[in-house]
């Protein structure tokens, strides 16, 4: 523990800014009780809420996630009516994607941008108020959707017409919800464009950014591309149910089949913008723990860039099953292989980041690590998932549910959870426990690959997705998969406790925090706690 | 009399797969017809491709984690790019991929071929049974989920999984056809989305209301073949498995006989 000792010599907090007389700016502190909150225009608080309500989310949504490991655990229907069932299927990824990892990476924009680029604050204050406050609505009427008649969706979060057109009370307020989300995004991305196009210190170009602030750059690039062509869809879904249009309904000379392009056509990029800004993180770590340069700094920039155009391109992998001409079939498989170049690229950069090193395993190293083996197995399942044919067997089995919960959970949210454990004391002036960090980090890891391995088997096997009971020659693997998931729900409780502990408490953190591998960036070069306004003055980057 | 053994022991071997591996499968079983052969063979081929990329980085990574420890005294070098290396790992991933894509292709267009079919059957999925018409042939019928399995089905139902046959994998009337012919399926659906899979056919497709999709299959070996709805389709997307019973010729041209007439009967009887 190395580390620990080390930072356990405290500075005093010193700002590194100069204060100039000459500096008319307001330089108060927080306002005082809630009103610091629900008037919150600092990028800090913001992001402290956008962190503290994805955390939130993802409680809510891993608790469907158990509902459902409970009722796999065993053949047979014990705890919930398949309805329920296909409720708790929808809303976990719907709260999932829209509540916990995007958030999550929205908070860490906002907190680490303006720090990263030297600014005050992200360029628009009151937006980001908006953006944020958007979200607890959006989400109350998404979870008051299991309180009405019909129940809350059923019909996944793909929404596929015509079956979400047989959701009860709650389409509605589905609709809307995913609307206030779409735009909560849009502004989100908005703001941090404009923020990193006009507010990087002088001297900073933007092939001397951070990867954190890139990933970010292209993600909100993506995002606005894409947030407006699902509520062009869901907007149709609700013409059509309520106000006789017929998008999506051939009987009216419709297509459903259509509504499918479009929602994939959201729907790709959409994965990548949830894995972008990990990749950023892991960039920022890997780095600082192996004390060496990222290795090809500008590969990985055209890398996150090709990757973003190519996620436009590749959305009818999806649905290869649904009838498509030879050509088109092949042109995506084609296109969705070809995803696999830059992806490998920017895994053996990583690789040859560490290789010659000096590498020590902190907390925020051990998740990227794991991020970078386990999201390499996503990558590879991803590369069987696009030989058509192959597909054709996997789609819709647990190949599919193992593939995407290896991106998104040891890669999109494992990276969440590194960046928090490398950036938690700069925050909050605290250091965390090492130790028990280190034990989150090993029953995460183990418990995730309990649960996430044996559902590549029961695909292969021929187990569908989305069922609430099955034969009974799928029942071993079920039962381990769901052991996994109660160990890794678990273990998560204490991902929240070291979290609130080292608001409160912990050894002072220093200002570059892990002195020890001397961390480059400028949000080193500020207290820890970083002062309120960032960067009154901007620093210089040479 | 050698005949009946030869098909009775077929059947056996057919259902083993099924029935001996299930409980820790770990891969994919081969199936019983060119087209799940033949992706059976791009899924290992795409797999070892995998394991071998994966064998190469892994180690990498592994050597890297274990040489490069500061702990161990190592000092970090300086490089931070390589041209080469970088040209290299573009370029070999490209070619691995066109190679890839090569037999998928190939395997693509034979699949997509449902030319010079010996038998059409029309699927049209419902919420929650498949309904089967074997075209020109003037037999109709609806497939839906056993009894005793639906009876087990239910919520705190008592019944053990365990004790019934082919819990949620049987149905009352499967569809019949016969082997070795090139049977092509047709395939739409009657209120939201299915999709008809058959694991051990390889084929997989999606049933969608107003339009009409196509697959074909040949199997070669008489047995019972079992899979399920692969597309959610509301509240029993679980509980509507496809049964796809093979018969030798003789036995399926005296089945469809049987079922004429009993069409037959029962439109005089109306
Ligand atoms: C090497 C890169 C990747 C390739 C080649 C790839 C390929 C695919 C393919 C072909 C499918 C469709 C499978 C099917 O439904 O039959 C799929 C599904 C999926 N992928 Fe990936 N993928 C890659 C990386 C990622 C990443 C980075 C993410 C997210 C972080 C991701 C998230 C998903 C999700 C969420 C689904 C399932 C969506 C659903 O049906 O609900 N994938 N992937
Ligand atoms: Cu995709
Ligand atoms: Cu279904």
């Amino acid at each position: 523990m190395s580390t620990t000792s080390s930072i356990a010599h405290h500075h005093p907090a010193e700002p590194v800014r100069d204060h100039h007389e000459d500096v008319h700016h307001e330089d108060h502190g927080p306002e005082k009780g809630w009103r610091r909150w629900v008037f919150a225009t600092n990028h800090k608080d913001i992001g402290t809420m956008y962190l503290l309500f994805s955390l939130l989310m993802f409680f809510v949504g891993g608790t469907m996630a158990m509902v459902i490991r409970a009722e796999l655990f065993q053949p047979g229907l014990q705890l919930v009516d398949p309805m329920f069932f296909n409720s708790m299927t929808s809303m976990h990824a719907l709260i999932m994607i829209f509540g916990a990892v995007m958030p999550a990476f929205v908070g860490l924009a906002n907190w680490m941008i303006p720090l990263q680029v030297g600014a005050p604050d992200m360029a628009l204050p009151r937006m980001n108020n908006f953006s944020f406050w958007i979200l607890p609505f959006a989400f109350s009427l998404l979870l008051g959707t299991l309180l009405v008649p019909g129940g809350a969706p059923a019909g996944g979060w793909t929404m596929y017409p015509p079956l979400v057109l047989q959701t009860g009370n709650a389409f509605p307020m589905l609709i809307f919800a995913v609307h206030l989300m779409g735009a909560s995004s849009i502004m989100g991305a908005i703001n941090v464009i404009v923020t990193i196009m006009n507010m990087r210190a002088p001297g900073m170009s933007l092939l001397k950014m951070p990867m954190f602030v890139w990933s970010w750059l292209i993600t909100a690039y993506l995002l606005i591309a894409v947030m407006p062509v699902l509520a062009g869809a869901v907007t149709m879904l609700l013409t059509d149910h309520y106000f006789g249009t017929t998008f999506f309904e051939a009987a009216g000379g419709g297509d459903p089949v259509m509504f499918q392009h479009i929602f994939w056509f959201f729907g790709h990029p959409e994965v990548y913008i949830m894995i972008l800004p990990a990749f950023g993180i892991v960039s920022e770590i890997i780095p600082t723990f192996s004390r060496k340069k990222l290795f090809g700094y500008d590969s990985m920039v055209y890398a996150i860039a090709s990757i973003a155009f190519l996620s436009f391109i590749v959305w009818a992998h999806h649905m290869f099953t649904v009838g498509m001409p030879l050509a088109g079939q092949l042109f995506f498989m084609l296109a969705t292989m070809l995803i696999a170049v830059p992806t490998g690229v920017k895994v053996f950069n990583w690789t040859a980041t560490m290789f010659k090193g000096s590498l020590s395993f902190e907390p925020p190293m051990l998740f990227a690590l794991s991020f970078l083996f386990l999201f390499t197995i996503g990558g590879f399942s991803g590369l069987m998932l696009a030989i058509v044919p192959a597909d054709f067997q996997y789609h819709d089995t647990y190949f599919v549910v193992a593939h995407f919960h290896y991106v998104l959970v040891p890669g999109a949210v494992f990276g969440i959870m590194a960046a928090v454990y490398y950036w938690l004391p700069k925050w909050t002036g605290h250091m965390y426990n090492m130790k028990l960090a280190k034990a989150h980090f090993w029953l995460s890891t183990i418990f995730v690959n309990v649960l996430f391995f044996p559902q590549h088997f029961l695909g292969l096997a021929g187990m569908p997705r989305r069922i609430p009971d099955y034969n009974t020659q799928f029942a071993d693997w079920n039962m381990i998969s769901s052991i996994g998931a109660f160990g890794f729900g678990l273990s998560q409780l204490l991902f929240a406790y070291l979290i609130f502990r080292s608001m409160r408490a912990g050894a002072p953190a220093t200002d570059k925090v892990w002195d020890d591998a001397k961390p480059h960036g400028l949000e080193w070069t500020l207290s820890s706690p970083a002062p309120y306004h960032s960067f009154e003055t901007a620093p210089e980057v040479k | 009399m050698v005949k009946i053994v030869k098909c009775a022991l077929a059947a056996v071997l057919a259902s083993l797969p099924a029935a001996a591996f299930a409980a820790w499968e770990l891969n994919m079983p081969v199936g019983v017809t060119e087209l799940s052969r033949r992706i059976h063979a791009l899924h290992m081929l795409i797999l070892w491709v995998c394991i071998l990329i994966a064998i190469a980085v892994f180690g990498v990574m592994i050597y890297s984690i274990v040489k490069f420890r500061r702990s161990q005294g190592a000092v970090a070098a300086s490089f931070d790019h390589s041209t080469r290396a970088e040209i290299v790992w573009t370029v070999i991933p490209i070619v691995i991929l066109v190679a890839m894509a090569v037999p998928a292709a190939a395997t693509l267009v034979r699949i997509e071929d449902t030319r010079n079919s010996d038998l059409t059957v029309k699927v049209t999925g419902y919420q929650w049974r498949w309904h089967y018409e074997y075209l020109e042939r003037n037999v109709a019928f609806f497939s839906s989920l056993s009894r005793d399995s639906d009876a087990a089905r239910q919520l705190d139902s008592g019944i053990d999984p365990e004790s019934v046959q082919n819990y949620l994998l049987d149905v009352d009337k499967p569809l019949v056809v016969p082997v070795g012919k090139k049977v092509r399926v047709l395939l739409t659906a009657g209120d939201v989305i299915h999709a008809w899979w058959v694991p051990a056919f390889g084929m997989k497709k999606d049933a969608i209301p107003g339009f009409v999709n196509e697959l074909w299959f040949r199997a070669d070996q008489v047995g019972i073949y079992r899979g399920q709805c692969a597309e959610l389709c509301g509240r029993d997307h679980g509980f509507m498995p496809v049964v796809v019973d093979v018969r030798s010729e003789a036995d399926f041209d005296s089945w469809l006989k049987t079922q004429q007439d009993n069409t037959k009967t029962a439109s005089a009887a109306e």
